[in-house]
């Protein structure tokens, strides 16, 4: 395919992919809405002054209509002023600032893990279908779904950090002051968080192989005289790995949803800490801010995935 | 009399089938079993459970399993079978209205827009892929921050964040479906665009979605023990797997043990979930006839 068209196509998907931004940033603000009452009132909370009352006013500009309210919200949110908390008057930028490296410290090891474990046990289960290795990996995959990673986490507190005394239980260390520190604080939060992640990639990788392997395609390579093994790595992975992006960019959604409540177990000061302690408190302004930066995460990986997608796949286009 | 005959005559048809169904499928037979048990043991919680879920036996703080507390007690002295069984009637409570929710916004939402198509579709797939973008919990988490803590309005976001895959599902298998013969020809004869989704489209769109509900139910399953342990559903005393997950945690280093029977009744559960929607998959799906 001519270069032109690969760009075309690359900006196209750019444009697609502003409606979706605009749209998530509206159920962002939009959540303003559900807030019961009268929401300077609600979010000051009990025994607040009418300064206070007037402040919270101030910042949502709620005298005025919606769409004003949405525009110059983000307006501000665009040029980096997600307003400040209504608990701590700190800076939301700032917190999230502070939190991400935390969480995408966790989910960028956790994704590694998922990948490292679920790659060779989905081309296992594929090569030997219905075999004990395939049923095995099966039962684990299941498992992996299922398993609530909290639960994992607590799981692997207890016996890694308290009963063998291997690594450190809680907390957390920025990785650019320690890091060997950051690491090994990040290995158990990470291992709770992959299970899913294994699971999926092996379930994915599995079911696509075996998708292809009994194409016609493979079985025209087959009656060529190509062994099993030669059909499988050389052809049979070379498709499965345009998958494996969609696959990745699913995963990292799910991860850094899953990661809000495995930051919980261990104390991880985190996105995670973040939004929950603001939904507790009912910091509004955190709230939001923390959605926001997440779908704006979520959203721009998409966009890489489906750009380098289009790039890779030549049937694309 | 002849009608209630062959109505007779079908519900033996499908008891049979189930009842093959039944036998053919060990892992489905296994799952649903267990989860219909879960369920009656969940709606005879006053009945079954030893104690009283909020009674408070101070000999018993932390205790190890006994004969007169089968799984121990928190450290409340609060019994944890009971507790675990009244949990497992909030916990199901739970999932069934987050999906129901789903239902309830998802279906109709995908039928509109696979049916109708043109700017319709196009403005609400734009929407549902703004929804899908965010991660699942984590929007459950701000809408109960906006709409206050507690285990209904926790669920309620948790169906909201469901609704779009449904949609997305029934959108999809609306557009195959609205092109066929049964729909056209129910057209020709004037039906009402609502007859036409309701009598005609929904009825082919639903196994997909059966099988989809039964996987969500896991979903929610896991989304309510989620924001429990976080402490934004379910409220003291009241107890559900995810918070009684978050009071054992606080008192591992004495009694890990009391980590254990509600990890294992979420993981038993959300696995049979999944399973009888696999099974339902197979089972429902007609290509697979056979294998």
């Amino acid at each position: 395919m001519s270069l032109s068209r690969k760009r075309n196509l690359i900006v196209r998907r750019l444009l697609q992919a502003v409606p979706v931004i605009l749209l998530s940033t509206f159920i962002v603000f939009g959540l303003l809405k559900l807030v019961p009452g009268d929401v300077a009132v609600t979010l000051a909370g009990d025994n607040a002054s009418d300064a206070r009352i007037a402040e919270i006013r101030h910042i949502y500009g709620l005298d005025r209509s919606f769409f004003v309210q949405y525009g110059s919200w983000l307006w501000k949110a665009v040029h980096g002023d997600l307003s400040n908390s209504l608990v701590s008057s700190e800076s939301v930028l700032s917190s999230i600032a502070r939190c991400f490296p935390h969480t995408l410290l966790i989910v960028a090891l956790a994704m590694l893990m998922a990948l490292i474990i679920g790659i060779p046990l989905g081309i296992a289960a594929a090569s030997r279908q219905g075999s004990w290795i395939d049923n095995f990996v099966m039962t684990v995959a299941s498992l992996g779904v299922a398993i609530p990673n909290f639960w994992l986490g607590m799981l692997l507190v207890a016996f890694f950090a308290l009963s063998l005394n291997w690594l450190p239980a809680t907390g957390a260390v920025p990785i650019s002051e320690d890091f060997w520190g950051a690491i090994s604080h990040a290995i158990l939060p990470a291992c709770a968080l992959a299970a899913g992640g294994v699971a999926e990639v092996a379930r994915q990788l599995r079911s696509s192989l075996v998708e292809i392997m009994s194409s016609q395609q493979v079985r025209t390579l087959h009656a060529k005289g190509l062994s099993p093994s030669a059909i499988l790595w050389r052809h049979g992975l070379k498709n499965v790995s345009v998958n494996l992006l969609t696959v990745i960019s699913l995963l990292f959604n799910r991860m850094l949803a899953a990661t809000v409540v495995v930051e919980a177990v261990f104390a991880v000061p985190g996105m995670g800490n973040l939004i929950v302690n603001a939904a507790i408190h009912r910091d509004f302004p955190v709230v939001q801010g923390v959605v926001f930066a997440m779908v704006l995460v979520v959203v721009t990986l998409n966009l890489v995935t489906d750009i380098l997608y289009s790039i890779l796949d030549p049937r694309i286009g | 009399m002849v009608d209630t005959a062959i109505a007779l005559d079908q519900r033996v048809g499908r008891l049979s089938k189930f009842s093959k169904w039944f036998r053919s499928d060990l892992r489905g037979a296994i799952s649903l079993t267990f989860l219909v048990a879960l369920i009656v043991i969940s709606a005879l919680a006053p009945w079954v459970s030893p104690y009283s879920p909020t009674a408070q036996d101070f000999d018993a703080t932390l205790a190890p399993m006994s004969l007169t507390h089968w799984l121990g007690a928190d450290d409340l002295g609060r019994d944890t079978l009971s507790r675990l069984i009244y949990g497992g009637t909030a916990s199901l409570y739970a999932s069934f209205l987050a999906v129901g929710m789903a239902i309830v916004i998802g279906v109709p939402v995908g039928l509109l827009a696979g049916y109708l198509g043109g700017w319709v579709d196009e403005i609400i797939s734009r929407v549902i892929d703004s929804f899908l973008s965010f991660p699942a919990i984590v929007l459950a988490i701000a809408v109960t921050g906006a709409l206050g803590i507690g285990l209904t309005n926790g669920m309620i976001s948790v169906g909201i964040v469901f609704a779009p895959q449904l949609a997305r599902l029934v959108r999809a298998r609306t557009l195959v479906v609205r092109n066929d013969l049964y729909v056209d020809s129910a057209r020709c004869f004037g039906a009402s665009t609502s007859r036409i989704l309701w009598r005609h489209v929904l009825p082919n769109t639903i196994q997909p979605v059966i099988v989809q509900v039964t996987l969500l139910l896991a979903g929610a399953l896991l989304a309510e023990a989620s924001l429990s342990f976080l402490g934004l559903g379910i409220q003291p005393p009241n107890a559900s797997w995810g918070a009684m997950l978050a009071r054992a945690y606080q008192n591992m280093e004495i009694a890990p043990e009391q980590m254990y029977p509600p990890g294992l009744a979420i993981l038993l559960t959300a696995l049979a979930f999944n399973a009888l929607g696999e099974s339902l998959r197979v089972a429902l799906d007609p290509t697979m006839k056979g294998r």
